[in-house]
C-alpha cells in the first residue's frame, strides 16, 4: 500500500507545528547517538569554594577534540535576568575546537562571560551562557551539605539545575562559520554542537552543585544521586529570538518536516507489524504519561493543550487495548486514521512522534538528510515565465491566497530588529513605531501582493524582466521557487495577523531540538527543559534509547 | 576576525538600509560574502559606494545589450549586477558584452562570479587594462588582483568562455599514455575470469 506524504497545507499549518514533539529525528537524540562512543573527559574543574572558576570538559574520538570551557560568575540576585537584555550570567559556556591552551583560556576568560558584546574565533563553535533555577539550586546544596538527597517533588516542578537563555553558532560574534566545519561526519545534523554543549552544561551542573554543597560541609556532604541526576534536564528560555530562523531558512525546515513525514509514511507502509514493534510503541506511550502528568506551565493556553493531549492518550490507550485488533494489517496506518479523526493536533503529532520510537531502520538514515547547503537553492531561476510562478504560487499557496490583507486583523503585527540587543520582535503596527522598518517575515501577505501583480502580467514575462519592476518583491520570488521543490519549507499560516501565536514557531524548532515541558510564560516567550532522563556521560557508551520515556520525577 | 555569517548579515542590513530591497539586499549580502571569502575588498567597496551613492546619482540599468553605453551617471553596480544575474542566460547567446564607465566594478565582479556558476561557463572580464577571469565561482584569477581596485571601470568587456579545454591534443596523449603504465595486460585468464562474467551473453 502507498500512503501520500501528509498535505504541507495542513501540516505546515501554526497551530499544527505549534503542536509537534520531540521524536528519534530530534537533535539532542541523533547527536547521543553519534557521540555515544567517543571518550569523555573533564579536563579542568578549577573552581573556589563557591564554586566559582573555570572548568572544561571535552569529547574525544581519534585525532578530533571538541572541549567545552565554562566560566561560573558571581553575579547580584538582581542581575540575574534571562532576558537576551542581561548583561550577567551565572555561567558563561564556549565550546571550543581541539583543546585549549593556557592563552585560549585566559582570551576565553575575558570573551565569553561578554557574550554578544564579547569576540569570539574561528576556534570557537558555539557559545551560551546560563543562570541557576536559584530555589532548586540553592536547595540541592543545602541539602547535599547536610548529608541528605533533595526533595523530588521540588525537582520534579522545575527538572532542571539551571537554563540557558541563549546558544550560539554559525559565525555569530566571530563564532567559526558553518562551512569551515560542515564536512565532518559527526556533526552532519543540525545543531550538533549546540547540542554537544547542552548535554555538557548539564554535567557541569551537578559537578558544581555536588563541589559547593562539599565546602559548605566537607564533613557531612553528600553527592547529589546518579539517579536524580539523570533525572534531571538543562533548562532554556526561549524569546522570539528563534522564530524568524524557521522562515530564514527555508530549506532547512522543508528537511526537517519531510524526514518527520517520511518516517511517517513508511511506518504508516508497513504491511505487517513485528509484536516486539508494536510492544515497544504501546510501552513508549504508557510510559510517557509521566513526561504529560509532570509537564507544569502556568500558561491557560499550554494548560488546556496539556489536559486535552491526556485526555486523548488516555482515549487512545483505551482504544487500543479494547477495540483495536494489533495484528491486523497495516497497523499504524489504522492507528494514524483513528487518531486523526478522534483525537486533537496535539495527541496526534505526540503519537506519531512515539511511533518511530520501533523504527531506528527508517529515522537513521534519515538524520543525515536533515541538513541543507542552502546556497545551492539561492539563485532565482529568471528565465521562467509569469504563469509558471503563478501556477506555482496557486498551487503552494492556496490557503495564503484567501486571506484577507484589507483587513487591519490581517496585517496587525509586524516583526523588526530591537536596536539594543539585535534580536528579533513582534509588535502592533497600529500601536507602536518601527513598522516602516519590518523586517520580510511578513511571507503569506508578500505571497499574496506578489500574486496580484502576477495576475496583471503577461503570462510569457521571464521572471527576469518581471522583476525589473518588481524589485520589492524579489524575496518572496524567490521563495515561491524554493517553495516549489521544497514542499515543506514555507509555514501556511499569517505570521502577522492579530491571532498569531509566535510560540508555536518556537515550539516547532524547539521539538526538533528534543525539548520537553513547553511552559509558555507569555505568546512570546517559553521555558522548556532537554536532555532530561538522558544518559550521564559517563553512561553513554551503553545506554537504553528510549529514555526519554522513562523519567522518574 | 568578522565570520562570514557576519558579513552576510550586517550586509543585507545595510543595503535595505540604503533604500535596496529585501531580495536585492540578499543578493547584495550574498555577493559582498562572496568577495570577502575570496579575500577581495567587498566591505571596503560596498562602504564607499553607499558613502557616494548619498550625494551622487548612479544609473540603474535593468535590460543588458551588447553595448551598454551611460547616457550621464556611471551605472549602479548593484542593480546592474542583479540585472546580468538574472539576464546571464539570454547573455550567453552574445559573444562579448561592453559597459561603459561602471561605479565600484569590484560589486558588479561578484555578481558576475556568480552568473558564471549559473550557465557552467568561465566569464572573462577587461575592466580598462586589467584582466579578470571568473571561474564557475569557484574562484577568480587576475592579473591585478593585489592592486587597488578602481573606483569606476570606463570601459568594461566581457566575454564568456566556451567550456573547452585549455590543452592541446598532444599534451593530454602524452599524460593519458603515461597513465596507461598503471594498466595490467589482460591474458587469456584474466581475461575470462577477472570481470566475473563470461566473454559472451548468447543465453
Amino acid at each position: 500500500m502507498k500512503i501520500e506524504l501528509r498535505d504541507p497545507n495542513v501540516i505546515m499549518k501554526l497551530s499544527r507545528l505549534g503542536s509537534f514533539h520531540q521524536s528519534k529525528l530530534s537533535f539532542l537524540r541523533s547527536f547521543l547517538k553519534e557521540f555515544k562512543d567517543w571518550d569523555y573527559k573533564r579536563d579542568l574543574f578549577n573552581l573556589n569554594q563557591s564554586g566559582f572558576g573555570e572548568a572544561v570538559y571535552s569529547f574525544k574520538k581519534e585525532n578530533r577534540v571538541y572541549s567545552l570551557v565554562c566560566f561560573a560568575n558571581e553575579i547580584k540576585d538582581e542581575e540575574r535576568s534571562d532576558r537576551v537584555i542581561a548583561t550577567k550570567w551565572d555561567a558563561a559556556f564556549t565550546l571550543h575546537d581541539g583543546v585549549p591552551s593556557k592563552n585560549d583560556i585566559q582570551r576565553l576568560k575575558n570573551e565569553v562571560p561578554k557574550q554578544e558584546v564579547g569576540r569570539l574565533s574561528f576556534k570557537e563553535l558555539t557559545l551560551s551562557r546560563a543562570n541557576k533555577s536559584i530555589r532548586v539550586f540553592n536547595h540541592v546544596v543545602e541539602n547535599l551539605s547536610e548529608g541528605k538527597q533533595p526533595d523530588l517533588d521540588l525537582l520534579s516542578k522545575v527538572g532542571y539545575l539551571y537554563r540557558t537563555t541563549a546558544v550560539y553558532g554559525s559565525g555569530k560574534f566571530g563564532l567559526a562559520d558553518r562551512f569551515r566545519i560542515k564536512n565532518r561526519k559527526e556533526i552532519n545534523g543540525p545543531f550538533r554542537l549546540e547540542m554537544m554543549l547542552v548535554y555538557l552544561v548539564r554535567q557541569f551542573t551537578f559537578d558544581q552543585v555536588n563541589h559547593i554543597a562539599y565546602y559548605k560541609n566537607p564533613k557531612n556532604a553528600v553527592k547529589l544521586d546518579e539517579k536524580i541526576c539523570k533525572n534531571l534536564g538543562i533548562g532554556n528560555s526561549t524569546g522570539l529570538g528563534m522564530a524568524p530562523f524557521i522562515v530564514n531558512h527555508p530549506t532547512l525546515l522543508n528537511n526537517w518536516i519531510l524526514s518527520r513525514e517520511i518516517a511517517l509514511k513508511k511506518i504508516r507502509e508497513i504491511k505487517n507489524v513485528k509484536d516486539t514493534d508494536y510492544k515497544l510503541f504501546i510501552e513508549c506511550i504508557k510510559r510517557s504519561i509521566t513526561n504529560i502528568t509532570s509537564w507544569n506551565s502556568d500558561s491557560e493556553y499550554q494548560k488546556i493543550k496539556i489536559k486535552s493531549l491526556l485526555s486523548d492518550v488516555q482515549k487512545f490507550l483505551y482504544y487500543i487495548e479494547n477495540e483495536f485488533y494489533s495484528k491486523t494489517e497495516y497497523a499504524f496506518n489504522k492507528i494514524y486514521l483513528w487518531l486523526e479523526d478522534q483525537t486533537c493536533e496535539e495527541c496526534i503529532e505526540y503519537i506519531v512522534s512515539i511511533m518511530m520510537e520501533p523504527y531506528s531502520t527508517i529515522t537513521d538514515p534519515l538524520v543525515r538528510n536533515m541538513s541543507s547547503d542552502e546556497d545551492k537553492y539561492f539563485n532565482i531561476p529568471t528565465n521562467r515565465t509569469v504563469k509558471e510562478l503563478r501556477t506555482i504560487i496557486e498551487n503552494k499557496y492556496p490557503n495564503i491566497l484567501d486571506i484577507n490583507f484589507e483587513d487591519k486583523e490581517n496585517y496587525q503585527n509586524f516583526w523588526f530588529i530591537s536596536k539594543n540587543k539585535e534580536e528579533p520582535r513582534m509588535a502592533d503596527r497600529f500601536k507602536e513605531h518601527g513598522s516602516e522598518l519590518e523586517q520580510p517575515l511578513a511571507i503569506a501577505r508578500d505571497i499574496k501582493k506578489l500574486y496580484e501583480k502576477l495576475l496583471i502580467s503577461k503570462n510569457s514575462l521571464s521572471i527576469a524582466k518581471f522583476l525589473f519592476d518588481n524589485s520589492e518583491l524579489r524575496h518572496v520570488v524567490r521563495r515561491a521557487f524554493v517553495v516549489e521543490k521544497f514542499p515543506y519549507s514555507e509555514i501556511q499560516d499569517n505570521t502577522i495577523g492579530k491571532k498569531i501565536v509566535p510560540i508555536d514557531m518556537l515550539r516547532l524548532k524547539l521539538s526538533f531540538f528534543g525539548a520537553l515541558k513547553f511552559d509558555p510564560r507569555s505568546d512570546k516567550w517559553l521555558r522548556i527543559c532537554m536532555f532530561q532522563g538522558a544518559p550521564l556521560p559517563n553512561e553513554l557508551k551503553n545506554y537504553d534509547e528510549q529514555w526519554v520515556y522513562k523519567t522518574n520525577i | 576576525m568578522r565570520s562570514l555569517s557576519e558579513i552576510e548579515t550586517t550586509a543585507k542590513r545595510a543595503s535595505r538600509a540604503i533604500g535596496f530591497s529585501w531580495g536585492v539586499s540578499e543578493e547584495i549580502a550574498k555577493s559582498i560574502r562572496l568577495l570577502e571569502l575570496f579575500g577581495l575588498p567587498g566591505i571596503k567597496n560596498i562602504n564607499q559606494y553607499f558613502e557616494d551613492k548619498k550625494v551622487k546619482k548612479f544609473e540603474n540599468l535593468n535590460l543588458i545589450t551588447e553595448k551598454n553605453l551611460l547616457s550621464s551617471d556611471a551605472f549602479c553596480p548593484v542593480t546592474l549586477g542583479v540585472s546580468f544575474l538574472d539576464q546571464v542566460r539570454s547573455l550567453e547567446k552574445l559573444k562579448k558584452i561592453q559597459f561603459a564607465n561602471v561605479a565600484y566594478p569590484i560589486i558588479f565582479l561578484s555578481f558576475l562570479s556568480r552568473a558564471s556558476e549559473v550557465i557552467g561557463k568561465k566569464i572573462f572580464i577587461t575592466i580598462d587594462d586589467n584582466k579578470i577571469l571568473l571561474n564557475f565561482n569557484v574562484s577568480i584569477s587576475s592579473n591585478f588582483i593585489n592592486e587597488k581596485f578602481p573606483k569606476f571601470g570606463k570601459n568594461i568587456e566581457i566575454e564568456f568562455i566556451e567550456n573547452q579545454d585549455n590543452f592541446t591534443d598532444y599534451e593530454w596523449k602524452n599524460l593519458y599514455n603515461l597513465s596507461e603504465n598503471t594498466f595490467v595486460e589482460e591474458s587469456d585468464s584474466l581475461k575470462q575470469g577477472a570481470a566475473g562474467a563470461g566473454l559472451t551473453d548468447n543465453d
